[in-house]
């Protein structure tokens, strides 16, 4: 049990020492890759725990951040205890109606209605005068955190705002690891396994599945609410298909199986986009070769990478032997 | 509206949804036989266009580049699926989205490697380049009709080779019970890899028709894969029939709504895929179970 918790406490500790140590840059750019953690968190939570391959989360997150846009005051910052809130709800109120739809459906249909679903948000906001239409938006100020008009957080400081984005982190890791743990999240798992087995047990396997894809929605509006905050800026594309792509990337990277892995897949994702945009033009290119090499090489994600870099521990003893477990034993209780 | 200007929108309806049936016959194809779902569909049919754009410009003979663009398709086909997609039959649908999408990024960096991004304009041929006079002020090119035509004669080809001969009886085989298929000696590895090309190349072959009376343009293949999945969800996945009826519904829907809701226009075809959704979940042509 000693061990379980050593490496999530040190990871934390190394996240909370960050904006002593480093440039505001590294802050901000921290930041971005922690809220797109939250985000591929909660798309996992449909996908790799409900086996549902949603293409529309972007949708969702995009939503949040035009509430946040259209809920900004002018030049003041916006009261984040207020607008948080509703830009969840918004989220939720979205996946509501596209999971109530698109949940009648299976496999390849589903991610085909939830594209299509995706791109009809899209369209909303690129093709109605919503808020700058195709141009988009400008977020003024970072939101605020007041009671009773007395300013406790200013977001506006980066350390600050990277703060607050690490707490809602947490937040959404503690929240998705009680559901998966719950008897909520092995329903859910044992629809994804077997559906049919699922139903006759007497699981209500739509509203379950339901339910998770209103919970991940709405946790993707609060990775959207943070990222049009930090950007300053909210556009249609927010809502595209592209990012709810490259988000599942993320997750294929960071292995579905597990809480924590498609944080792990984001901070790899995002890291190796700053390193390519930085290597050539046309880091797409390099991007997509790189996608198709892990889709074909590692279907479990970059953990695969371990053994093969520092070759099969054939000696390892089984799992749970004290303290001399296999790493891939100890990452899989880690993620758990 | 008078029936003039009727006929004329219907017309543009039924035309573009020929095309749209051209690229989702493709993409239902792919799927009903190698059971891979493929998001470069629309990719293709980018590349389709800038293939029209670049043959056209350097031979003048938009004839040539249909040809040209189509064996360039089909030959990219055939290669793409020994490389990649052979190597996604039985993987899971997140490995399939996720690896056309990353083909998408290749095949967009590509493109922009070899054509630039700029938006471009293609001629038509110039013997089908004129329009019809139907009254005083209101004329109908000819093209548009010739598109028309074109697609039904594809379109009659693939039903024929599906429903008379020995080939389609194949396809109609595999996509009914695979591993019985199997069993009889079908060899399917060069079944997947033809209608593999086959697929890619209707989709290019979409996008060469368009190109004259639409703009090339890079994200043109985003819009096309959504709404072929639109029309392949309409219509029931792996079923050539309800691709068409799908596409016909989609054309009409989107024709009508931009003149009589312009507001909303966009948004129609969506309600359509969610009524059709609480109706038919599985397609209006669509079998019971997927």
């Amino acid at each position: 049990m000693r061990q379980r918790w050593l490496v999530p406490t040190i990871l934390l500790a190394m996240a909370v020492a960050l904006p002593f140590v480093t440039s505001t840059y590294y802050v901000q750019f921290a930041s971005k890759a922690l809220i797109m953690g939250i985000l591929a968190m909660a798309l996992n939570l449909v996908v790799g725990h409900g086996g549902l391959v949603s293409l529309c989360h972007a949708a969702f997150f995009g939503l949040a951040g035009y509430v946040l846009a259209l809920l900004s005051p002018g030049y003041d910052p916006a009261p984040l205890l207020l607008t948080l809130p509703v830009a969840m709800l918004a989220s939720a109120v979205a996946a509501l109606a596209i999971g109530a739809l698109a949940l009648r459906t299976r496999g390849v249909y589903f991610i085909m209605v939830t594209l299509a679903f995706g791109e009809m948000m899209f369209f909303l906001f690129h093709d109605t005068g919503i808020a700058g239409g195709s141009d988009g938006t400008y977020v003024n100020a970072k939101p605020e955190i007041a009671i009773g008009g007395y300013q406790l957080l200013d977001l506006g400081s980066p350390t600050v705002f990277y703060f607050v984005v690490l707490a809602c982190l947490a937040a959404t890791v503690a929240l998705i690891a009680m559901l998966v743990n719950a008897p909520f999240g092995r329903a859910l798992a044992a629809a994804r396994d077997n559906e049919r087995r699922a139903r006759s047990l007497g699981f209500p396997i739509f509203r379950i599945r339901l339910i998770a894809f209103v919970i991940s929605g709405a946790i993707a509006g609060v990775a959207g609410y943070f990222a049009a905050a930090q950007f300053g800026f909210v556009a249609p594309q927010m809502l595209g298909w592209h990012l709810s792509a490259t988000v599942l990337v993320m997750v294929l990277i960071g292995g579905l199986r597990s809480v924590t892995g498609p944080l792990i897949g984001a901070l790899v994702l995002i890291a190796l986009e700053e390193v390519l945009k930085a290597a050539t033009d046309h880091w797409k290119l390099a991007e997509g070769l790189i996608v198709i090499f892990i889709v074909l090489a590692l279907p479990s994600g970059i953990r695969q990478l371990w053994p093969m870099i520092f070759g099969e521990r054939a000696d390892a003893p089984a799992p749970d032997v004290g303290s001399r477990r296999s790493v891939a034993a100890a990452a899989e209780a880690r993620h758990g | 509206m008078d029936l003039v200007t009727f006929g004329v929108q219907l017309l543009n309806a039924i035309q573009y949804g020929m095309v749209l049936f051209l690229v989702a016959s493709g993409l239902t194809l792919v799927f009903g036989i190698l059971g891979v779902i493929n998001l470069a569909h629309g990719a293709f049919y980018m590349l389709g266009a800038y293939l029209a754009y670049w043959i056209t410009m350097y031979s003048g003979s938009f004839a040539l580049a249909m040809a040209g663009g189509v064996a360039i398709a089909f030959a990219l086909g055939l290669v793409l699926e020994s490389i990649f997609i052979r190597r996604l039959y039985g993987r899971d649908h997140l490995a399939q989205v996720l690896l056309s999408f990353g083909l998408i990024l290749v095949i967009d960096e590509v493109r922009e490697i070899l054509f630039g991004k700029d938006v471009h304009s293609v001629p038509a041929p110039t013997w089908l380049a004129g329009s019809i006079q139907l009254t005083d002020n209101l004329s109908y090119p000819v093209y548009r009709l010739a598109i028309c035509v074109f697609c039904l004669i594809v379109a009659a080809l693939i039903f024929l080779v599906i429903t008379r001969t020995k080939v389609g009886m194949i396809v109609r085989a595999g996509a009914e019970n695979r591993e019985m298929t199997r069993v009889l000696g079908i060899r399917f590895d060069v079944v997947n890899r033809y209608v593999f090309a086959v697929g890619i190349a209707l989709a290019a072959l979409g996008g060469i028709v368009i190109a004259p009376i639409s703009t090339v343009f890079p994200g043109m293949g985003d819009g096309m894969l959504i709404l072929s999945f639109v029309v392949v969800v309409l219509g029931g996945i792996g079923s050539v029939a309800g691709a068409a009826v799908g596409a016909l519904l989609i054309g009409l829907t989107d024709t009508f709504g931009k003149v009589f809701f312009p507001s909303v226009a966009s948004i129609l075809i969506y309600v359509l895929m969610a009524a059709v959704l609480l109706w038919r979940p599985n397609g209006i042509l669509g079998r019971r179970e997927v």
